[in-house]
């Protein structure tokens, strides 16, 4: 795992356009899934003799199903506008990873097979025939993106790039061209439950670790239950806050909350996991599969109230999806949802993400805190890409920036936003997220966290800043790693609930 | 399918350089693997190498960061205890270099 040689971005004085530097990232990929990983979810072992007529009938089906990437195709004026808002092309300055030629690799082939000019005269429009290189390309480029959706924020059409992003993707699963990173993950959710593989029996030791931890820490039991029926709360959260650093202290700051605020909760064995890999490709049925788990443990746990934790991805799932793939949500009124609504309390927000679920008991004053703990810390935001453009918080639009950093002002004395556009609705990806974080894509990963890395160091610079805290698995496991490119301290990232962990007061220290 | 080759015996790895079968690691193995990881093994690698392997053959996946760093200050002393001390002795990061040596499966997922 020697980590391979490139060149770390330079800051720049100005955030100017880079030169482009073509095919500068054309050698970065990532392993392609085996045999055993693809056909697991149901996919061809490896890459199909038939590909190319089967990838233009699955591009076909994806075009006849959803009217938004017939339009997404069609609609595209060429502009320019996402040219440089990409985290990968400002980081790689590879021209292919500007969003509009990205996409441009597979309108090509759009315009081939799916449009009369581009069965007639390909050439005149650009049309491209899906060759093997074409393929290879896509794999390629399609795997430097982290559907992060920053450059539709910048589209006068709206064109939601991401979707595009997955379209490709799912149709190199659908003739045996998967990724490792991604696919052997939903492999291990299906069988075992979560992201990590993380069996039943492990967890329980794990959680039992962690009541002494913080029974030695503060002197309180505090509980963190595992498959507890009749619970009130059912806590999803991604199955790196059990294993890794800087996330499983927001985990033990979620049980303190649960404390503090005299809520039952339990963590699921079954449904250990929030992140749900199968939106990385879009496939919508494989979403439901990875989701189903959570309505199942709901359903037989009887809980009344279904709370995320701190994960970007899921966050979307849960808010956008969950409601049309699982019943779990706001408006169906079909025998299948109803039969989970009827359990739930109606009046919470189901599902709640953990930050509302916190901040609504700091506005009704039941957590009481400590600010002052956390006055070793000059506290700075990173707005999580799916949280920021995919999904809200509270009941008004924006609740999703405010809520994260009401929490953090209210556990905190000094916190500093980074450069305003950097953050909120045009926040930069981490340069992780979308499937990207797997070890062999670490020059992506470092080159695509250059534009987060520019905006950190300035309020570095003028305010001292020594932690970034965010609500993303993802998001916390990617600076871990590449923070130390850029000469921070690894231990820079961390969670809101990792502050609010610090900082609350417990109640019953007497 | 790529392989290593240690005291004239073939084995087998993945892309990553990760043994595919759990069973054929044993301590040149081990060694060899640290070697291509650029680590150079002292009685303290091995003290980390031998807790994940245990902990592995009950829970049959690798410990959390922090079950690790417990145990290891439980046994090296309290300073030693924290990840601070792991990352020393396997700087690309105690889960997955040490798993990679240990002969265990990569810990996946967003870690």
């Amino acid at each position: 795992m020697a980590a391979p040689e490139f060149e770390i971005p330079k800051y720049r004085e100005f955030p100017t356009v880079p030169a482009m530097v073509p095919d500068s990232m054309a050698r970065v990929r990532p392993h392609v899934a085996n045999e055993k990983i693809q056909s697991a979810l149901g996919y061809p072992g490896a890459l199909v003799d038939d590909w190319q007529e089967k990838a233009i009938e699955e591009f076909g089906n994806l075009l006849g199903k959803y009217r938004s990437l017939k339009v997404f195709m069609d609609s595209c004026v060429h502009c320019g506008s996402c040219t440089d808002k990409c985290h990968y092309f400002i980081g790689t300055n590879d021209p292919k990873n500007m969003p509009v030629a990205r996409q441009e690799l597979m309108r090509s082939v759009y315009r081939r097979y799916f449009t009369l000019p581009g069965k007639v005269f390909p050439k005149l429009v650009g049309a491209r025939d899906l060759t093997r290189d074409v393929l290879d390309e896509w794999y390629t480029y399609f795997w430097q993106c982290s559907e992060c959706r920053r450059c539709s924020v910048f589209c006068p059409y709206g064109i939601d790039t991401a979707e595009v992003t997955m379209a490709a993707r799912h149709i190199l699963d659908t003739v045996g061209y998967g990724q490792k990173y991604s696919n052997e993950i939903l492999g291990k959710v299906n069988k075992i439950g979560n992201n990590l593989g993380l069996p039943g029996p492990a967890l329980e030791d794990t959680l039992q670790g962690l009541e002494e931890d913080v029974k030695d820490d503060t002197g309180i039991d505090v509980k963190y239950p595992l498959d507890v029926a009749g619970a009130e709360v059912l806590l999803v959260t991604p199955s790196a806050d059990f294993f890794a650093e800087p996330h499983i202290e927001s985990l033990i700051g979620y049980g303190k909350v649960f404390h503090a605020a005299g809520i039952s909760w339990t963590l699921s064995s079954y449904a250990s996991e929030a992140g749900n890999f199968g939106l990385f490709d879009g496939d919508y049925q494989m979403m439901r599969k990875v989701a189903m788990r959570i309505r199942e443990q709901a359903l037989e746990l009887g809980v009344k109230r279904i709370v995320v934790g701190e994960c970007g991805h899921a966050w979307r799932v849960a808010y956008a999806f969950w409601n049309t793939l699982t019943g779990l949500g706001a408006g169906g009124d079909d025998p299948f949802a109803v039969e989970l609504q009827k359990q739930l309390d109606p009046r919470y927000k189901q599902p709640s993400h953990i930050c509302e679920f916190t901040w609504d008991l700091i506005q009704q004053g039941r957590l009481k805190f400590d600010k002052e703990a956390n006055d070793n810390r000059v506290i700075t935001f990173h707005d999580s890409c799916n949280v920021a453009r995919a999904s809200r918080m509270g009941d008004y639009p924006g609740g999703q920036f405010d809520i994260p950093r009401n929490i953090i002002r209210t556990v905190a004395n000094k916190f500093v936003d980074m450069d305003e556009a950097t953050i909120r609705e045009v926040t930069f990806c981490c340069g992780g997220g979308g499937g990207v974080l797997t070890d062999e894509l670490i020059e992506t990963r470092v080159k695509g966290a250059f534009p987060r890395m520019e905006a950190l160091q300035q309020v570095v610079d003028r305010h001292g800043v020594n932690f970034m805290a965010t609500i993303c698995a993802i998001c916390k496991a990617q600076f871990t790693k590449v923070l130390p490119y850029y000469g921070f301290n690894m231990r820079l990232v961390g969670g809101v609930h990792q502050l609010v962990s610090t900082a609350i007061r417990l109640g019953d220290e007497q | 399918m790529a392989s290593i080759e240690v005291n004239g015996k073939s084995y087998e790895t993945d892309e990553e350089g990760y043994l595919i079968n759990l069973a054929d690691w044993n301590e040149e193995v081990g060694a060899y693997l640290a070697q291509t990881e650029g680590v150079t093994m002292t009685d303290q690698h091995w003290e980390v190498i031998n807790f994940l392997r245990d902990y592995y053959n009950e829970f049959q996946i690798a410990p959390a960061v922090r079950v690790l760093t417990k145990a290891i200050g439980k046994k090296l002393g309290p300073e030693k205890g924290n990840s601070q001390y792991l990352y020393e002795l396997f700087p690309y990061g105690p889960a997955k270099q040490a798993c990679k040596i240990a002969g265990l499966p990569k810990p996946t997922g967003c870690v």
